[in-house]
């Protein structure tokens, strides 16, 4: 018979078999809020959609028409959609997972399972949004007549990256939600400003003819542009891969999944005692 | 090797209390940042009444016991002697700080029914992702689906989210799940304490049938004293953090029970449901909660009933240490015009002769509004009394178990 032993201070042996173990919890879980979010919402799958379509409408006019930003040879609405897919999936994995832990208090202080199901799922239900959101995209492409070459074999590598992004820097956020409650103020902000150093509205290589290729490299820091820089490249902008750019871009998505897992672990053990 | 299923050594939980400015009660990252900032450019010293006091409170210390495997066994205490943290250890919700836990098979506990329901979804959706919760696999809830859902008899609601349910029906349904459950090793928290009493006792039931027919380990957590004595047969008896005592379950039940005797007999609700029993005092034949059998008692309940109602109805059973009711006494609005008028009314029992054996009773009381069938609460009043007998053949070694109740009789030898 299989033995369990609770010792102060040595939960962590079995952490990794465990989060196999509940690997059905975390897709219930997932299911749940999917089933939960389409549900309760009148208009349902079309928020997915309309959401960002709208955006997409108000940055074209705004970047494209009014600023006549240079569109790296895509037509100005594809090349603000292809950027706004993994944008609004970040910053809104960001929103929903930092606050995921505080909605489920009442499962952790009740219940043993692994934390991290808890924000996984919560980045998984929007990568569900995400993907409904492509189907538009494709659309998009269609109307305009965007013929995808080989590179578009590469765009699952890129979702990849965001979602690795995307969850990495959600364990920081929701695990120090837990912690300093008056965090949630931040996310707000931070999502704003994220979106402005983003390169969303405009192309990257914008700041590399303002600023210089100094500024160009580090623009990588920002997990996101190497992920948005690697979709329009992958939908055939005109614009080269940034390969150091990139590299930069998933050496911080690395760090930052590592350090979130980290402090996340470290953590999580008295969740159950300040939720 | 021992054929233990649970084993604790030296368990023990520290927390830390900060004494800080009323009204905060979660660390804000302001408030660390704001204190770090005044570290570093104040030269002062942090002067001492500025300094928040961190105190150590010990929730479990030092706390041992082994269980067999196949036993039941109950955790009582008071409020706060640290039974929801050793459930809560058990679980693995919350890391020890000292000690040493080992279980042996598998664990389910159940703090509490219906955890992570969501009111949107269906009945059917919660069975299976409450099941998923509770650490059943798939497989194992499609399999017993329909036992759970016959158990909680809301086929005809399957398919509707659960916000339409009734409180009853909800309950039934979350139970039901937790019900179905098959681990080694069960761990229950005061799960019970809601419901309906019908519901109340076919949960007792399954959890012995659990425990009794299946052979599995329960480890049960209540302030029913009754509850505590159908369900287990031994006891750990917990008070600030500490074993108190540990063994068979009267002679815990026992002990526990006389401790409230000491209280004072005056119980004052903390509830705010209305209609509620809001004070409950005993006056026993003597001092300190002794009533000697044969001679008369009062009980005065205050009841606050929310306005005027019409057809109200009251009633209590004395429940000797054994958890068996020894008797029943009650009050019908149609026999005695009561509750008609404003919102509290105190009712006074008197009873002329108690015809109980020795032994510690409580009070368990139902106020209830029977024409619609409206049942407003069940009370176990946390108060006790012992009954002793003088006067009567003091060489006979008058025990608890001989009976609950003493009639009157006479004799006639012919």
């Amino acid at each position: 018979m299989n033995e369990l032993v609770i010792e102060a201070g040595k939960t962590e042996r079995h952490y990794w078999a465990d989060l196999w173990r509940y690997r059905e919890l975390f897709f219930f879980l997932s299911w749940r809020d999917i089933l939960v979010r389409y549900k309760q919402t009148v208009i349902g799958i079309l928020w997915a959609v309309l959401r960002p379509l709208l955006t997409m409408i108000v940055f074209t006019v705004v970047f494209g028409r009014l600023a006549k930003m240079p569109s790296e040879g895509l037509p100005y609405p594809v090349f603000v959609y292809v950027a706004m897919l993994p944008w609004l999936f970040f910053s809104s994995a960001l929103a929903e997972a930092s606050n995921s832990l505080i909605i489920n208090a009442n499962m952790i202080s009740k219940i043993y399972f692994p934390r991290l199901v808890i924000p996984a799922s919560a980045v998984i239900v929007c990568f569900v949004d995400f993907l409904i959101s492509a189907v538009i995209l494709a659309g998009l492409m269609a109307w305009y007549h965007v013929l995808p070459g080989w590179r578009l074999l590469c765009l699952p590598l890129f979702t990849v990256l965001a979602l690795l992004a995307s969850f990495g820097i959600s364990l920081w956020l929701s695990a120090l939600n837990v912690k300093y409650r008056d965090f949630r103020y931040i996310i707000p902000f931070i999502v704003q400003f994220g979106l402005y150093v983003s390169p969303v509205g405009f192309g990257s290589a914008v700041v590399r003819a303002k600023c210089g290729d100094l500024v160009y490299q580090l623009y990588g820091l920002n997990p996101m542009v190497g992920v948005i820089d690697g979709f329009r490249w992958a939908v055939g902008s005109d614009v080269p891969l940034n390969v150091s750019g990139l590299f930069t871009s998933v050496a911080i998505t690395v760090l930052l999944l590592f350090s979130g897992l980290k402090y996340f672990r470290a953590t999580e053990k008295a969740f159950a005692d300040i939720i | 090797m021992s054929d233990f299923a649970i084993k604790v050594e030296g368990l023990g939980k520290k927390y830390l209390l900060q004494h800080q400015a009323a009204g905060r009660r979660y660390v804000a990252l302001r408030d660390v940042l704001a204190d770090k900032a005044k570290s570093l450019f104040g030269n002062r010293k942090p002067e001492i009444g500025n300094r928040k006091s961190v105190e150590e409170f010990w929730a479990l210390k030092d706390v041992s016991f082994e269980i067999k495997q196949g036993e039941a066994v109950g955790i009582i205490g008071r409020n706060g002697a640290g039974k929801s943290t050793l459930l809560k250890l058990l679980s693995r919700i919350t890391e020890p700080t000292t000690g040493r836990i080992r279980m042996r098979g598998r664990v389910a506990s159940l703090l509490e029914v219906g955890t992570g329901f969501h009111p949107e979804l269906t009945g059917r959706e919660n069975i299976f992702l409450n099941g998923a919760i509770l650490g059943m696999r798939r497989e194992e809830i499609k399999k017993k689906f329909d036992e759970i859902v016959d158990f909680a008899e809301v086929e005809k609601f399957l398919d509707t989210p659960v916000k339409h349910y009734s409180s009853g029906m909800y309950m039934r349904l979350a139970f039901a799940v937790a019900a179905h459950l098959e681990p080694e090793i069960l761990i229950v928290d005061e799960v019970l304490a809601v419901g309906d009493a019908q519901f109340q006792k076919k949960c007792l039931g399954k959890m012995q049938d659990v425990s009794q027919k299946d052979g599995r380990t329960v480890l049960f957590v209540s302030h029913n004293m009754s509850a505590i004595g159908e369900l287990t047969q031994r006891c750990v008896y917990l008070e600030a953090g500490k074993i108190k005592a540990a063994g068979v379950t009267p002679a815990m039940v026992q002990q526990y029970l006389s401790f409230a005797v000491g209280q004072g007999g005056i119980f004052q609700s903390q509830s705010t449901q209305s209609p509620r029993v809001d004070r409950v005092e005993i006056k026993t034949s003597r001092a300190n909660q002794v009533q000697i059998s044969g001679e008369p008692m009062e009980i005065h309940f205050t009841i606050e009933h929310g306005g005027p109602r019409k057809a109200m109805c009251f009633s209590f059973q004395l429940i000797n240490q054994f958890g068996a009711p020894a008797a029943h006494c009650w009050i019908y609005d149609q026999d005695q015009p009561m509750c008609r008028e404003d919102s509290r009314t105190v009712l006074k029992c008197r009873i002329p002769k108690l015809h109980l054996n020795v032994g510690i009773f409580y009070l368990r009381t139902y106020l209830s509004e029977p024409p619609g069938g409206h049942h407003f609460e069940t009370l176990e009043v946390p108060l006790s009394f012992e009954v002793s007998i003088v006067d009567q053949h003091t060489l006979f070694g008058w025990r608890p178990d001989a009976c609950a109740y003493l009639e009157e009789f006479n004799w006639e030898v012919a």
